[in-house]
């Protein structure tokens, strides 16, 4: 490269900087900094006038480093690149100078001090912009080819929500049938209809898909690549299959916890909700005087969540035990009556009206079993009670698969520590995973009614469709650089990684870390971690770091 | 040759509506993503922290908010809105009025200097009018576009033909007076509502004293109070004395889970109130919380741990019981009368402020969007969906996601909005 020469643009912001800072003398401060050729203050940098004078002065004055003095890289970097480019100017050659968000907005009392630390930040802007170096971004195909795992109705939507839209699915379950929890299940609230339908309706319609293949009685057995190219292995039975995809959606569902040894849970006398659908489903329930008690193995110190559906299940079979025995007693002992929405208050409602007996516990003063009756104290009434039984039914709650952890593993995705999978974002990205290309939804994420399970999984197909339309992926310039001599294949640095875009693998020269750029954010944590220097990060190079910092411990002229 | 997807249309500019709208500009299908008000943001804008994380909300959704605007796909329509939809699924024409901002939206750079010059005051919506702004304004801080808007109803030349002092002060000349309302048609090929919800006003329970009482505020007047970009700086004083607030109620179920008001369960208001109490501690740590609940609904990830942090960690305590009255005393204490129920007498006591968590209602004028595109809504006047089909309204080719079909937290709201993004983009691919 030849000569450096540096522009700097310091900008007023009307009064947000202008009016708390020595703006021009900052600008002629800038000029009097090394390599700097050019600067000058504006009114407003971003306006047309100021970005089409930054396009000017790189044209007329050579320039081939800009740094901008102003409000903040969060929302005016990507404009300030761009016109660097416009003007034929490697983007990353651009560095920002917060002078605003960090400066003139919190020493807003004191404007002598204010503009000696905007000075202090604009060299250091120099001297870091005096070691930028040019990058360019790459891109990567998808195959355009969706992987779900599980083939419950969280899977089943995915699957052929995604085929309807043209990509080949995958759909891969478990058990002998597609179905997942529903198959266990008798009617649906809140419209009492019956699952099977909802079941058969959509196997009907994924068996009928030409986009899509079922594998059955499969599991996942080793999952290789990135965002766009994995490899994934599929146990089927004896025979394995290697399957090339784009994206993975988790859609393994989650089962409801056997309440061994609580409350004499005996499966016969003592049984879950499940059992208690089986009995009605297949007409014989026999029984008529009925507890159902709630947060059993839930909200508890081993179990602190809870469940979300327990309550509208009970809701719901109670009222399904009083259909097919009007003169059965229900009993329903809760601690808080979870019935969220529009739909649910009223279906209370209904349930009580039915002639349910509702009695609020709490968990200190938890039901006892006992020979002909469980004992509880009504909190409400104040008073301890003796209800008799024929049947007593515990509502227990979900709980992750046995081998929840296993696949996250293969998929190198992270649970929550009820073994639940954990999404990138609680907020925000509910259904991504950090790892680009792994999405996420139903029962797998958290316990959820068919409903919610539904609607996320539409969500995780149009997440997962989203690299598969465009056919390609960009990747991060911003990515770290192993330098293969000092590289020790340690492997720090793959197990720093939150994004699985960093491993190592045998070459030539021994054991070395590559980096897999499409899967990499640039993040830095490798970098920070490599205890032999050997990653280097592009655009945060110690040399650029070092250079800030000495910047900033020079005294002012 | 393959035709081209027809655009999508969203309606509504929160969270929900802008989630839909990125999913489907990143799928490389058109999108046109309509604002009734001058930025897009919606409630989520207005909220300080976000539950169970705790983070801060405008900080999280403004990337969000600049991703859409700089969108290739994503063409924005703020002070604007749907009037006529006619045609089908895959072959929508729509009508939209576009209002006129008085101000040039590709010109002004949100300089502030007409605003510090405008003479006019009036209360800020967005600020649940706990502040006074000018006539010409920022609909907030971090809005997006980050433009000002000449507010018709108020501004003196608009209203009264005087003034026109911001236009002088406009050292870029992007005041537009002559801006007219115009009328635009797209043709779409899907439609997703996403209009969120309205709060419940709870001066129709007058035993709660709001509007009365000064120190008695509702939930997201509190979201303003306590936010650093709000009236007062994040500073939480009682609207009367401006002294700080230290012992704090917060009555849940207000205008919910009530048979004369709206039957249905809210579902995010055990959760706000857990976090507003929590952020009151947080702010200064004398401050001491009553959450007054019927039932406590923490069923989604992570909340029953919240609850119990809250407890354990922000001084909160959670009393199980329907406040009665809320009385005032000689120095403006709210006083907050309920039933002990075990003895059946009265309590009461004796707070610094009483925060009302107001029910999530239908956005008014959601029965006219309704019939405009042709779809039902349920009793309640929230967009009518089937369980099992959860994201389609009545109408094929019109989806819905968000608080205008039911009262739903962030995450599941942004799941929904993808999902929609998903049944719409189904529809125009096909």
């Amino acid at each position: 490269m030849n000569e450096v020469r540096v522009g700097v643009f310091v900008c007023h912001c009307g009064t947000n900087i202008g009016g708390f800072l020595d703006v021009p003398g900052l600008a002629k401060y800038a000029l009097s900094l090394s390599n700097v050729v050019f600067a000058k203050d504006n009114q407003y940098t971003c306006s047309e006038a100021g970005l089409t004078e930054i396009k000017n002065a790189i044209d007329e004055k050579k320039l081939n480093r800009v740094v901008v003095a102003s409000c903040t890289p969060r929302t005016h970097e990507p404009l300030f690149r761009s016109t660097c480019k416009d003007a034929g100017l490697n983007p990353y050659l651009f560095q920002f100078a917060n002078i605003r968000d960090q400066c003139s907005w919190v020493h807003m009392q004191d404007r002598d001090r204010a503009t000696e630390k905007a000075k202090a930040l604009i060299r250091m802007g120099v001297a870091r912009a005096v070691l930028l170096e040019p990058l360019e971004e790459t891109e990567v195909e998808v195959n355009p080819c969706a992987l779900v795992i599980g083939g419950g109705i969280t899977g089943m939507t995915c699957a052929l929500s995604l085929a309807n839209r043209g990509f080949e699915v995958k759909l891969i379950e478990n058990e002998d049938r597609l179905g997942g929890t529903l198959n266990s299940l008798y009617k649906l609230y809140p419209t009492h209809e019956e699952a099977s339908r909802l079941v058969q309706e959509k196997t009907k319609e994924v068996e009928k898909n030409p986009k899509i293949e079922v594998l059955t009685s499969s599991e996942v057995k080793e999952v290789e690549g990135f965002v766009g190219n994995y490899d994934v292995t599929v146990r089927q039975g004896e025979k394995e299959r290697l399957f090339k995809v784009g994206v993975i959606i988790v859609a393994t569902g989650a089962e409801t916890l056997k309440p061994v040894g609580m409350y004499g849970y005996d499966g016969k006398t003592f049984v879950t909700q499940l059992e208690l659908e089986r009995m009605l489903k297949e007409r014989r329930l026999n029984a008529d005087t009925v507890v159902i008690i709630q947060c059993v193995g839930s909200r508890n110190e081993k179990r602190a969540y809870c469940s979300k559906v327990c309550c509208l299940t009970a809701l719901k079979n109670a009222m399904l035990i009083k259909e097919a025995n009007p003169n059965a007693q229900v009993f329903v002992l809760y601690r808080d009556m979870v019935t969220q929405g529009t739909k649910y208050e009223d279906y209370y409602g209904k349930a009580r009206e039915t002639g349910i007996t509702f009695i609020k516990y709490s968990p200190e003063r938890q039901p006892v079993v006992e020979n002909k009756s469980v004992r509880i104290y009504d909190e409400l009434l104040g008073e301890e009670l003796s209800l008799p039984y024929d049947l007593v039914v515990l509502s227990t709650p979900m709980v992750a698969h046995n081998d929840s952890t296993d696949l996250a593993q293969k998929l190198k995705v992270p649970v929550d520590e009820n073994g639940f999978f954990l999404e990138a974002h609680v907020k925000l990205r509910p259904v991504d995973f950090a790892t680009d290309g792994i999405y996420v939804c139903g029962c797998a994420h958290w316990p959820a009614n068919v409903s919610e399970s539904i609607s996320q999984a539409y969500g995780a197909a149009s997440r997962a469709s989203i690299p598969m339309s465009v056919g390609h992926v960009k990747t991060e310039p911003l990515i770290p650089v192993v330098d293969e001599d000092e590289c020790s294949g340690c492997g720090l640095c793959e197990l720093t990684c939150p994004f699985k875009a960093i491993q190592v693998e045998e070459t030539e020269k021994g054991r070395k870390a590559k980096v897999i750029a499409a899967s990499c954010k640039g993040c830095g944590a490798c970098g920070a971690g490599c205890p032999q220097r050997a990653i280097t990060m592009r655009h945060f190079t110690n040399e650029q770091l070092v250079a800030q910092v000495i910047a900033l411990a020079e005294v002012t002229p | 040759m393959v035709e081209k997807p027809k655009a999508v249309l969203v309606i509504g500019g929160g969270i929900a509506g802008i989630q839909a709208a990125l999913d489907l500009g990143d799928m490389g299908i058109k999108v046109h993503l309509v604002e009734r008000e001058p930025s897009i943001g919606g409630r989520m804008a207005q909220l300080d922290k976000t539950f169970p994380t705790n983070d801060c909300s405008i900080c999280i959704l403004s990337p969000k908010l600049a991703d859409c605007f700089r969108h290739p796909n994503i063409t924005l329509h703020t002070i604007s809105e749907v009037k006529n939809v006619t045609g089908q699924i895959r072959d929508f024409s729509v009508k939209l009025r576009k209002y006129a901002r008085f101000v040039k939206e590709n010109e002004c750079i949100n300089c502030g200097e007409c605003a510090a010059k405008c003479p006019v005051k009036v209360p800020d919506e967005f600020d649940m009018r706990l502040r006074k702004r000018e006539a010409i304004y920022p609909y907030y801080l971090q809005g997006v576009p980050a433009v000002m808007t000449i507010d018709r109803e108020n501004c003196l030349y608009l209203t009264r033909g005087v003034c026109r002092i911001c236009e002088k002060f406009c050292t870029i000349n992007a005041i537009d007076f002559e801006q007219k309302d115009t009328d635009a048609t797209l043709h779409v090929g899907a439609i997703i509502v996403a209009t969120g919800f309205d709060p419940f006003d709870p001066s129709g329970i007058p035993q709660y004293g709001y509007k009365r009482y000064r120190n008695v505020i509702t939930s997201l007047e509190y979201e303003r109070l306590i936010c650093a970009s709000g009236p007062t700086g994040g500073h939480l004083t009682r609207p009367s004395d401006k002294k700080p607030a230290e012992t704090i109620a917060f009555i849940q179920c207000v205008g919910s889970r009530d048979l004369k008001n709206n039957r249905y369960c809210s579902s995010v208001c055990c959760m706000h109130a857990t976090k507003e109490a929590m952020l009151a501690y947080e702010h200064d740590p004398k401050v001491k919380s009553y959450i007054f609940y019927m039932d406590l609904r923490a069923a989604g990830k992570g909340f029953q741990k919240y609850v119990a942090r809250g407890e354990q960690e922000y001084n909160i305590s959670y009393i199980r019981n329907r406040v009665a009255k809320i009385t005032e005393d000689r120095n403006e204490n709210p006083i907050v009368w309920y039933e002990e129920p075990q003895s059946s007498k009265t309590e009461k006591m004796t707070m610094d402020l009483a925060v009302l968590a107001t029910s999530l209602m239908p956005r008014k004028g959601v029965e006219e969007l309704a019939k405009v595109l042709g779809v039902e809504l349920d009793e309640y006047n929230f967009f009518k969906t089937d369980p099992f089909n959860p994201l389609d309204t009545t109408k094929s080719g019109i989806f819905v996601c968000g608080c205008c079909r039911e009262p739903t937290d962030i995450p599941e709201s942004v799941a929904q909005a993808s999902g929609a993004a998903e049944r719409a983009a189904e529809a125009v691919m096909r």
